[in-house]
Parts: C-alpha cells; sequence; structure tokens
C-alpha cells in the first residue's frame, strides 16, 4: 500500500509535448511509472517515443481516460491554460490530479477546487512538486533516486525540503511522499494526508513538513489530536522570516502576530508532535521513532 | 502587492464603488492644487491623509483636516516625510470631507482553510476589525462566499441581513450596501484580488453609501493578465536591492544580517535562514542577510546574478550557497558558481561555503574542489554549511 498513488495507476500527461512536459515524463517513465497517454488536443492520434516507450497522444482528458482506463492525470501547462486544464480533467471524472505548475492565480484555483468538490476529485497542488510513492509510482518532479520503498509517510509544503528530508532518511525509505504545494489555495492538505497515512497499514511513521503563513498547520495539529494513534514528527520552515514579506511561496508569509512558525510549533507540540528546530533534528527525532 | 489607499480609491472608482473625490499629491504645493480643485468656490473641508501601507495613520497623527486649500498645504507639509510605524511618508491623498452619520465595515478575502472566499460585514465599523472580531464577535458577520458564483444580489442581501442592517426600517441603506457589496465583489473578481477591505463604509448625512477607505492586495500569479497593474508598483519603497533582484526576476528579500543566502525552493532556503540563525547564535549572533531562491534552473547566469546582488550588499560577510539538487543537477549549480566568480573578479571579495547535495552531486563537488578557488570552502551537510558560514561572517 501507499497513500494516493500505487503500482497500479495509470498516468496520463497534461502538457506532455512541451517542454517540461517532455523532460519530466522522461524522468516519471524512467522511475517506473505507468505513464499511459499524453493529452493535446492539436496532436491527438500521434504519440511520442520517450527511449523504448511509444506514449500516445490524446484529444482529450474523457478519450485517454476511455482508451487506457487512467486514473491520474499530471498538469504541466503554463499558469494561463492551468484552470482550463484542470477543469478538463474534473469534468472527465479522474479520480486525482496532480498539478505541478506554479504561479497559477489563486482566483483559478479556488474555481477550480469548488469544482472538484463537488465532482469528488482529489486535487494535489498547484505548484507542488506531486509526489511519489517509492518503487510503485511517481508522479510530478520528485527525483526517484533519493531513496527507495519504507515505512515513513511524509507530507510537505515544499518541494527541496522533502527532497532534504527524504535524503536525511534515506536509509529508512518511504511508503509514500507527498508535496501539497505552497500556495494559498491547495487541493490536498496536510490533514488529508494525515488521514491517508493514519490508514495506510504500510506507514509507520508520519513525518509533516510546514511553513509560515496561514494556519494549516494549527488545523493539522487539531485533527492529529484527534484522529492520528501513529506516531508524527514535524518540521516548521521560517522562524527568521519578517512579518510582512512573501518568502517565495505565495502563501509563505506573516501577517501580523498570524502564520508565525513559533505559534505552529507550539500547536503541533501540544498535539503530541515532536517538533525539530532543523531538518537534520527533525530526521533525527524519526530516526528513534523507527528504531524503537 | 498590497495598494496604497488612493490606488484602492481610484480601483472602486474603475468598478463603479461609490467614493469621494480624491488627489494624490507628493508635494505641499501640489497638495494645495488638490485641496483647491476639491473644496470648489463654496469651501468646506478636505482631509490629508499619508499613503502609508501600514494601520494605525490616525493616531500617529497622518490624518488632519483642512478648511482651506492653505490649510491644507500646511497639513501635507506636515505629514510628508513623516515616519509612521518605519514607513516613510512619500504621498498624501487630500480627500473630500463626508458628513458622516454612521460607520460600516466590509472586507472580502480569500479563506485559505476553506479554500473559498470569506465576505465578513458589520454596523459597527471604524474601529480596528481585529479588535471588533476579539471584543464582539456575535457583530462581525461571517459569510461563505463560492468562487464560481461570487457576491451576486442574494448573496449581497444575505451578508446586509447577516451585518444586522435594518432591512425593515430603512430598506433604502440597505439596498445601497447590497449595491456596494456587489460592486465591491467586481473589484474582487475583474482585478484579482485576494483582498479587498473597506473600512469605513459610510453612511453621509445625505444618505448615501460611500467608501472612504480602502485596502486592496492584489494577487501576483495573476499579473499575466493585468498589464496596468504593473504601474502599480511602488518601485521607490522597495529596498534598493530588492528592486535589483526584481529586475532580475530572482526571488530576493533583504533581511538584516551578516551570512548572506542562496539555496533553490522557497521551504529549503526559509529553512536554511534558520539554521543559519542557529548556528550564528555559537559565532556572535550573526544572522541571515537576505532569502535568495534560485529556484529550479541554477545556470550560471542565475548564479552571478544572485551572487552580485549579495555581495553588494555591504553588510554581508559570507555566503551560504545550500542546493539540494532534484531537477536542478549540482553540476549546473557548481559551474554556474564558478562562472559567477570569474565574471564578478575582484568585486568577489567574500568567503563563500558551498553545500550540494542530491542530483549529480559527486561531480558539481568535483568542479568545485578542482577550480580551487581560495574564497570557496565545501561543506559535506547543511548544518555544517551554516556553521562554517557563520563563523567566517563573525570572524
Amino acid at each position: 500500500m501507499a497513500i494516493f498513488l500505487t503500482e497500479a495507476s495509470k498516468v496520463i500527461v497534461q502538457g506532455m509535448t512541451g517542454s517540461e512536459g517532455t523532460k519530466h515524463t522522461t524522468r516519471m517513465l524512467a522511475s517506473g511509472t505507468n505513464v499511459v497517454g499524453g493529452v493535446n488536443p492539436r496532436k491527438a492520434g500521434t504519440s511520442v517515443a520517450f527511449g523504448e516507450t511509444e506514449v500516445p497522444v490524446f484529444g482529450s482528458v474523457s478519450e485517454a481516460m476511455e482508451k487506457t482506463g487512467a486514473d491520474v492525470s499530471v498538469i504541466f501547462v503554463p499558469p494561463a491554460h492551468t484552470k482550463g486544464a484542470v477543469v478538463e480533467a474534473i469534468q472527465a471524472g479522474i479520480p486525482l490530479v496532480v498539478i505541478i505548475t506554479e504561479g497559477v492565480p489563486v482566483a483559478d484555483t479556488a474555481e477550480f477546487f469548488a469544482l472538484a468538490q463537488d465532482k469528488g476529485v482529489r486535487l494535489i497542488g498547484p505548484n507542488c512538486p506531486g509526489l511519489i510513492s517509492p518503487g510503485k509510482s511517481n508522479v510530478g518532479i520528485i527525483p526517484a533516486d533519493i531513496t527507495g520503498p519504507g515505512r515513513v509517510g511524509l507530507v510537505s509544503k515544499s518541494g527541496t525540503l522533502t527532497y532534504q528530508m527524504m535524503y536525511e532518511l534515506r536509509d529508512f525509505g518511504f511508503s509514500s511522499a507527498v508535496g501539497i504545494g505552497g500556495d494559498p489555495i491547495i487541493g490536498t492538505t496536510h490533514i488529508d494526508a494525515l488521514a491517508a497515512f493514519e490508514a495506510d497499514p504500510d506507514t509507520d511513521v508520519i513525518v509533516m513538513i510546514g511553513e509560515i503563513g496561514g494556519d494549516a498547520e494549527e488545523r493539522a495539529a487539531a485533527y492529529i489530536a484527534e484522529h492520528v494513534t501513529k506516531p508524527v514528527v514535524g518540521y516548521v520552515a521560517g522562524f527568521t522570516a519578517p512579518e510582512g514579506k512573501t518568502m517565495g511561496h505565495a502563501g509563505a508569509i506573516v501577517s501580523g502576530s498570524s502564520g508565525t512558525a513559533q505559534a505552529k510549533k507550539e500547536a503541533l507540540e501540544a498535539a503530541g508532535v515532536k517538533v525539530g528546530k532543523t531538518p537534520s533534528e527533525t530526521a533525527a527525532l524519526a530516526r528513534e521513532l523507527l528504531s524503537a | 502587492m498590497d495598494l496604497f489607499e488612493y490606488q484602492a480609491r481610484d480601483i472602486f472608482e474603475k468598478h463603479g464603488v461609490p467614493v469621494l473625490g480624491g488627489v494624490v499629491a507628493t508635494t505641499p504645493d501640489e497638495a494645495r492644487a488638490g485641496a483647491e480643485q476639491l473644496l470648489g468656490p463654496d469651501g468646506g473641508v478636505v482631509v490629508v491623509k499619508a499613503q502609508v501601507k501600514v494601520g494605525g495613520r490616525g493616531k500617529a497623527g497622518g490624518v488632519k483636516l483642512a478648511r482651506s486649500a492653505d490649510e491644507a498645504r500646511e497639513k501635507a507639509e506636515e505629514i510628508l516625510g513623516m515616519d509612521i510605524k518605519g514607513h516613510t511618508v512619500h504621498r498624501v491623498m487630500i480627500a473630500a470631507g463626508a458628513k458622516i452619520a454612521q460607520e460600516f465595515y466590509f472586507s472580502l478575502l480569500l479563506d485559505r482553510a476553506e479554500r473559498r472566499y470569506l465576505a465578513m460585514c458589520s454596523v459597527e465599523g471604524g474601529m480596528e476589525i481585529e479588535e471588533l472580531a476579539v471584543e464582539r464577535p456575535e457583530a462581525l458577520a461571517r459569510v461563505a462566499v463560492d468562487p464560481r458564483v461570487g457576491i451576486d444580489q442574494a448573496k449581497a442581501d444575505e451578508i446586509v441581513e447577516a451585518a444586522g442592517f435594518p432591512t425593515k426600517t430603512s430598506p433604502e441603506v440597505s439596498a445601497k450596501v447590497a449595491d456596494a457589496i456587489q460592486k465591491l465583489w467586481l473589484v474582487y473578481r475583474d482585478e484579482d484580488a485576494t483582498l479587498v477591505e473597506v473600512n469605513p463604509l459610510v453612511l453621509t448625512e445625505d444618505g448615501e453609501i460611500v467608501a472612504l477607505d480602502g485596502k486592496v492586495t492584489l494577487d501576483g500569479n495573476a499579473e499575466f493578465r493585468h498589464a496596468d497593474h504593473a504601474e502599480l508598483e511602488d518601485a521607490a519603497a522597495a529596498d534598493p536591492l530588492e528592486a535589483r533582484a526584481k529586475e532580475k526576476d530572482l526571488n530576493y528579500v533583504k533581511l538584516d544580517g551578516e551570512v548572506g543566502i542562496i539555496g533553490n525552493g522557497a521551504g529549503l532556503v526559509m529553512s536554511t535562514l534558520d539554521v543559519v540563525a542557529y548556528a550564528g547564535e555559537k559565532h556572535g549572533g550573526v544572522k541571515p542577510a537576505n532569502f535568495l531562491d534560485i529556484g529550479g534552473g541554477a545556470s550560471a547566469e542565475v548564479m552571478a546574478a544572485g551572487l552580485d546582488i549579495i555581495l553588494t550588499d555591504p553588510q554581508v560577510k559570507s555566503v551560504f550557497v545550500n542546493v539540494f539538487g532534484g531537477i536542478t543537477a549540482c553540476d549546473a549549480v557548481a559551474n554556474g558558481i564558478v562562472a559567477a566568480l570569474e565574471i564578478l573578479g575582484d568585486e568577489a571579495s567574500k568567503p563563500l561555503v558551498v553545500r550540494l547535495d542530491g542530483n549529480n552531486v559527486v561531480e558539481g563537488r568535483r568542479i568545485l574542489a578542482e577550480a580551487g578557488h581560495p574564497l570557496v570552502t565545501l561543506a559535506d551537510t547543511m548544518d555544517g554549511g551554516a556553521d562554517k558560514a557563520a563563523e567566517l561572517a563573525n570572524a
């Protein structure tokens, strides 16, 4: 088992024929992902060769689903076209849509998130690195060679911190690592991932990485206190971030006294989560639990 | 991007939100001319308002009444150049005076938790809304807004009702407020705002509804469909290094410390700032000097541009480059550093600690070791690199 993504997942790529899409489709295939098609109405009926693998291009998401049984779509289209692509995927009823694109207007995300909720479609992202269930499937841009399968579940707002934490715990391996993205509105939250890891028999320890801005970590802490029985280790980035400055991610901003790393750390600790001051200290806390 | 009040006023006017006349001025003479224009032959009163992106300017003496153009000039002279909570006043807005009968509150914003929009409205306006929310939460109506529908007539009526407007006894006022709220939705939607706040929204003695003060935040991600938003940028207020970084499309934030930071990915860079600050506690209290995320494609040019900005910050004593190669290959980063140091030549005079891990790390470290630049120290871990950089900054 793993969360959201397994060896059975059949993946299509919206934006596969663009430069980012091509580059990352190559990498996804190399890490064993079952990529069954791309979508581009102008190139429908053709196919793209990735080494030995010929990946067919379909005219629409619904056509791709019909012909391949795809159940995951990953989106690599530019911000101006992201809403259209996501709406198409949701309307087609594909169960999981992973949106890698950075720079999507928040109004567009708010609209397609509302639609996804109505249709029961799970979104991950936007502005995220995607997710990997090592040894099974890899959707997005997370490098597959950092570590292999194991019993740690990881959920993080940040891409490179995901890689850093996977690297720190590379000797243990991961059931799944999910990058949920740093935008103000995201499709899958820490809580969604925590719930999935709690239910996943292959996950023993959960590592949760947050950052300044909003109150998602505080809400996750409340959820953990109520619903999570597995041990959770936490890390929050941005203790030294000044008020009122956006730190790279659109959602990473301390406004007045809200959204601070300190408040998030305290909320998590109150929920029984062990919180590290640095990535290495966080990894050490997880290591203790895993070796126990 | 947060807008100044006068910019919010102009955008309100553009979308039909009722506002009073307002003229922006950067000198006392301009303020005088503006007041003359607003006062007209019959006299009356204008308000001279400091334009700063921070609350509490009234208490700080940044808002003053004037009964003549000359008095407006005088007040502008007092207010221009004033420091309000660390913000220097470069502009004032001369606003037409209003005869206020009652003050209300309205805002529309992102609800990050519920992932939709939230309208907040109260018949008790004027005071700090954070105070009202704490002291009398029942007086502040919170109404969910579906992003696909927005605020139509029905939603506006719902908000007005929830806020406690006397819809039965004074239906005209309620109808005018509902109308203004729908216009404010147009501002939110058509300008890609993430916050539209009016405090106070006033009822004048003549029975008109007017947005007297406005706060608007625009979504930077939506700039591609708003060419006109670029001119709202306050270039003068930006830190000069931040302004230069923006020109080069670098994600840079100036901080107060001594250790320059370059990394890839927002989360890792934020984390690097923290780790450097902790390490600094052991080295004379040195702190990070900046946030700089070079993102995915760390070409030599991007690295050079980043290093150039950091090295020209006179506060910087050492630099920590912390890269975890995911998509970014460490050999490209290493080549970028070597090329950047070559481009910068003698301008590069501060020690650099470089930590590389991930994609192609062996080759990346080999390139740096081979180049053997006297300023560059290689670190094996993020913690070790932070410690070394802090130590060098304190030397």
